[in-house]
């Protein structure tokens, strides 16, 4: 290890009635400092950000005056996505029943093997994912299902108003579903 | 002949040097390391996959924060300086020109812009400000803002971009995306932190293929 020799040169001469002083060793070991050293340039080196913010793209439908210019979807490839509030996702596949017979409750880890399962089963020119927030949900919650579509390589979706029918079966759907816990 | 006598060396090596370049690697870093200043408007981004970089050329940033309060941000002074002069002709809002450049972010209603500027730089935190109005779809005025911008680009390309907090509410969101379709925006970018794709699924399987994402 470096060593830095302070030890007094020479020996003194020996003077009458002086004690013989005893050489000691002043030889420093100076392992723990390049110990610290290395400590705080790992620290720097973790601590330096590099990462940049990456970007998702979105693109907007025109918003489609007049219902003949709206795409016609086959009502068997598409599949409705409906966020809620806390983290809440329905979906239905088709168009709502009158009764909400095909309305299910899912989460967001559950979400992607329910689109996957449509996926393998719908031919992929019909597969359309519909995706309507509610007003209570959040903007993590609409950035999540927008990178699943990413995620599952699903090209066709769309990000579209809920009805108020909808907003009241979600409405009551969180109600149940907070009353009763899914497991 | 005698004994071989091996000379015996000193085993003691001398670690003086290896200090020294810790030292100077140490310095370094210290001296090199800028610390993010604390951003005015405090916003946690969601996390996402997407691949693409953010642009950070000729954007405009449309900022939402936790509480659903819309800021916005420009990078090119010479076009706030045409955005400035447009306000002051048309609104007669007497603003300062030279404020307006330079300010980071806007966050206040036209009425109230002359205030805003007013607050010194320093002072100006998302906390304390009231944002611009969105949420009366008859007073969205994220549309006029946009309005301006096009125009003071002329035609040429700009970045539109979208930060939004994890928290926020999505009519925030909602009004922001409206306003961008009443002025022809189809296209933008939402700033995202990177995350990795997780392993088994399609995007996955398309990169172990080793084609292209589509996005």
């Amino acid at each position: 290890m470096a060593e830095m020799d302070t030890s007094s040169g020479g020996g003194h001469k020996k003077g009458p009635g002086v004690k013989k002083s005893k050489k000691l060793s002043t030889r420093v070991d100076l392992t723990p400092m390049v110990d610290l050293g290395f400590l705080l340039i790992t620290f720097f080196i973790f601590t330096t950000t590099m990462s940049q913010p990456t970007a998702m793209k979105l693109y907007l439908p025109k918003d489609a005056d007049k219902p003949e210019d709206q795409n016609k979807a086959k009502q068997s490839g598409v599949i409705t996505i409906l966020l809620g509030k806390d983290d809440n996702v329905f979906y239905y596949e088709g168009i709502l029943d009158n009764t909400a017979s095909n309305f299910k409750s899912s989460t967001f880890k559950e979400i992607r093997s329910v689109l996957l399962d449509k996926k393998s089963r719908t031919p992929e020119k019909d597969l359309v994912v519909v995706l309507k927030p509610s007003e209570e949900c959040t903007y993590k919650n609409v950035v999540d299902i927008l990178d699943e579509m990413t995620i599952n390589v699903l090209k066709r979706y769309a990000l579209v108003d809920i009805t108020k029918d909808e907003t009241q079966l979600v409405k009551l759907s969180e109600t149940a579903n907070a009353a009763a816990p899914v497991k | 002949m005698g004994r071989a006598k091996l000379p015996r060396k000193s085993t003691n090596i001398d670690m003086t040097a290896m200090c020294d370049v810790a030292f100077l690697l140490l310095s370094f870093f210290i001296l090199t390391t800028k610390f993010k200043p604390a951003e005015a408007i405090a916003v946690t981004t969601p996390n996402s996959v997407a691949a693409k970089i953010a642009e950070s050329k000729d954007v405009v940033l449309i900022t939402i924060d936790k509480d659903g309060k819309v800021f916005l941000s420009m990078d090119d002074e010479s076009k706030k300086e045409v955005i400035a002069n447009t306000l002051n002709t048309t609104r007669n809002l007497n603003l300062n020109v030279q404020a307006f450049k330079k300010a980071g972010f806007f966050g206040a209603p036209f009425s109230g812009l002359s205030a805003f500027l007013s607050i010194p730089e320093e002072a100006r935190k998302g906390n304390s400000l009231t944002g611009i109005p969105s949420l009366d779809s008859t007073h969205n005025e994220i549309k006029e803002w946009m309005a301006l911008v096009l125009s003071a680009y002329a035609g040429q390309k700009v970045n539109v971009q979208l930060k939004g907090d994890n928290a926020s509410k999505y009519p925030a969101f909602k009004s922001v995306i409206d306003a961008f379709k009443k002025n022809d925006i189809l296209k933008f970018q939402m700033i995202t932190n990177p995350e990795s794709v997780p392993t088994g699924t399609d995007l996955w399987k398309l990169g172990m293929k080793g084609e292209k994402r589509s996005d």
